[in-house]
């Protein structure tokens, strides 16, 4: 018999695709609100999204994240790359009781698309979204796309808002039921102008952002001024913020990051402690794991998000040596399957335990 | 890496080197003489309501959007949205972004503070935020902008304030 007993009781559902009980003051259903409301650590992590159709490869790929952490991001065309879509894996990651973090960037669908989205991901499941602006289209695999931007990050955010609060879409007309959604937002302390960086976070939450998601962390310095700023501000005490970072594979490819990708930051002292390594792989994930412990210490940072690209297999390792769970068990699959057989069947279409190959 | 033009981006218009002069990086560099220049001009259209009712807006719409387009096309680069925040976003067009964000820069500002899509532009946020820094209503930068509503493209901004006075 599997030790339930370190899972948060509010955290388990009748049935693996149903939401969880209602509890007063939230406005989602979702584990990951839950978790940052009763002030624990939380941990998020980013989920490559597979170029193919099908399902067991999402499974297997989130198999790594099983009982490691509270929120599991589905990119959706990270870097203006084309991979299954973000709606498709949270509707299999709900299936089988997993909290996914819907990704909708800006830059490839108009209003129109968006609001349906919005809806139809709430049906299937989805408790948590991520409003992000998006990259380029410059810098993807079709880079002679049409780029949309219709809306921006921010007013995304006031959009799905209106959704959720007043009930509506941007249009005015009335939604009978609406989305239950725990609304994020992301910020890069890393980027100039970094001054304005703290008073964006404020109009984000102004906008109706609940949680932020950062940009890759590896200079501590800069974090710690950007939260200082946060703090002095309150901001802290009114959005949860949940900093950004990732295992970097060897020196090379963290050289090639800070020039290719959009947004990314590293500092020379980072590159300068892979390339003294024997071996690279280790010191990244070493790296990794000492910033989570620097970053734990910072005030007013309320979890971290992964994102161990294409090194998914290291989440575990580096969410259990950095010792932040302090004892508390995320949720896993099993406890699903097991809550499901103990429960009556559920009314619920989509409650049926999908298994991966 | 070949260029991709924004949904705004009128067809012959580069991206502004920031390295070389040009009147937009002026505007925006004197933007608490502009925000006095536009709140002077906000108040004679607000006088000149009447007298545009008179004559009728649908008759100076095409006139005067053609005026406006050549003043703030070359004060500001302007783009004809149609909805003009230019004292939101401290004199820095935000339609010239080519992601066309109208709340502020993106996650992908490069570290010499330029676009993410366009290396030798400078970020138009990262301008607006200075230059909404000397302005008495800089903080209006704060401020949630809705989205665009693309009807109004080509259509006059001052048009739209003067008759907003009016209604």
């Amino acid at each position: 018999m599997m030790d339930m007993s370190a899972v948060h009781p509010h955290d388990l559902g009748p049935t693996p695709a149903a939401p969880l009980p209602e509890l007063p003051e939230h406005s989602s259903r979702g584990r990951l609100e839950r978790v940052l409301r009763r002030g624990e650590f939380a941990i998020t992590a980013e989920l490559n999204p597979p170029d193919s159709a099908n399902p067991d490869d999402v499974y297997e790929r989130v198999a790594h994240f099983d009982g490691w952490v509270d929120g599991i991001n589905a990119t959706d065309g990270s870097g203006a790359n084309c991979h299954m879509s973000s709606v498709a894996i949270c509707a299999l990651l709900t299936r089988v009781g997993y909290s996914p973090i819907l990704q909708i960037s800006c830059r490839d669908y108009n209003r129109i698309a968006i609001q349906g989205n919005v809806l139809g991901a709430a049906a299937l499941g989805v408790c948590n979204v991520l409003a992000l602006t998006g990259d380029g289209v410059q810098g993807g695999d079709h880079p002679e796309a049409k780029p949309v931007f219709d809306l921006d990050s921010t007013s995304l955010l006031a959009t799905m808002k209106k959704m959720r609060d007043d009930r509506a879409f941007l249009s005015g007309r009335k939604i009978t039921d609406p989305p239950r959604l725990f609304l994020g937002a992301a910020e890069n302390p890393f980027a100039p102008p970094y001054d304005w960086r703290p008073l964006r976070l404020a109009k984000k939450i102004a906008a109706g952002a609940q949680y932020f998601q950062t940009q890759y962390c590896y200079d501590i310095p800069l974090l710690k001024s950007f939260m200082q700023k946060v703090r002095d501000m309150g901001l802290d005490k009114q959005a949860y913020i949940l900093v950004g970072v990732g295992p970097l594979p060897s020196a090379k490819t963290a050289k090639w990051m800070r020039s290719n990708v959009a947004g990314v930051h590293i500092p020379d002292s980072v590159i300068k402690r892979l390339e003294g390594a024997e071996n690279q792989k280790t010191e990244g994930i070493k790296l990794c794991i000492d910033l989570i412990q620097e970053i734990h210490e910072i005030a007013g940072v309320a979890g971290v998000h992964i994102m161990a690209y294409r090194q998914e297999e290291s989440v575990g390792h580096i969410v259990k040596e950095s010792g932040i769970l302090k004892g508390r068990q995320p949720f896993r699959r099993a406890f699903a399957t097991l809550a499901d057989s103990e429960m009556p069947p559920s009314s619920v279409a989509m409650g049926q335990v999908v298994t991966p190959a | 890496m070949s260029r991709v033009p924004a949904a705004f981006e009128p067809a012959g218009k580069a991206p502004r080197d920031g390295k070389k002069f040009a009147l937009r990086f002026w505007s925006n560099t004197h933007s608490r003489g502009m925000e006095i220049t536009y709140s002077v001009v906000e108040k004679m259209l607000h006088l000149a309501a009447p007298l545009f009712k008179a004559i009728g807006y649908d008759r100076l719409e095409k006139p005067v959007a053609a005026v406006e387009a050549t003043i703030k096309g070359a004060l500001f680069d302007c783009r004809m949205c149609g909805q003009c925040i230019l004292s939101s976003s401290g004199m820095s067009c935000p339609m010239n972004c080519p992601k066309n964000l109208r709340n502020g820069p993106c996650g992908g500002v490069r570290a010499n503070g330029n676009c993410e899509v366009y290396a030798e532009m400078p970020c138009v946020w990262v301008k607006a935020w200075e230059g909404s820094k000397p302005m008495e209503h800089g903080n209006k930068i704060m401020n949630v902008q809705p989205p665009v509503d693309h009807r109004l493209k080509g259509r006059s901004s001052w048009l739209a304030v003067s008759r907003g006075a009016h209604e």
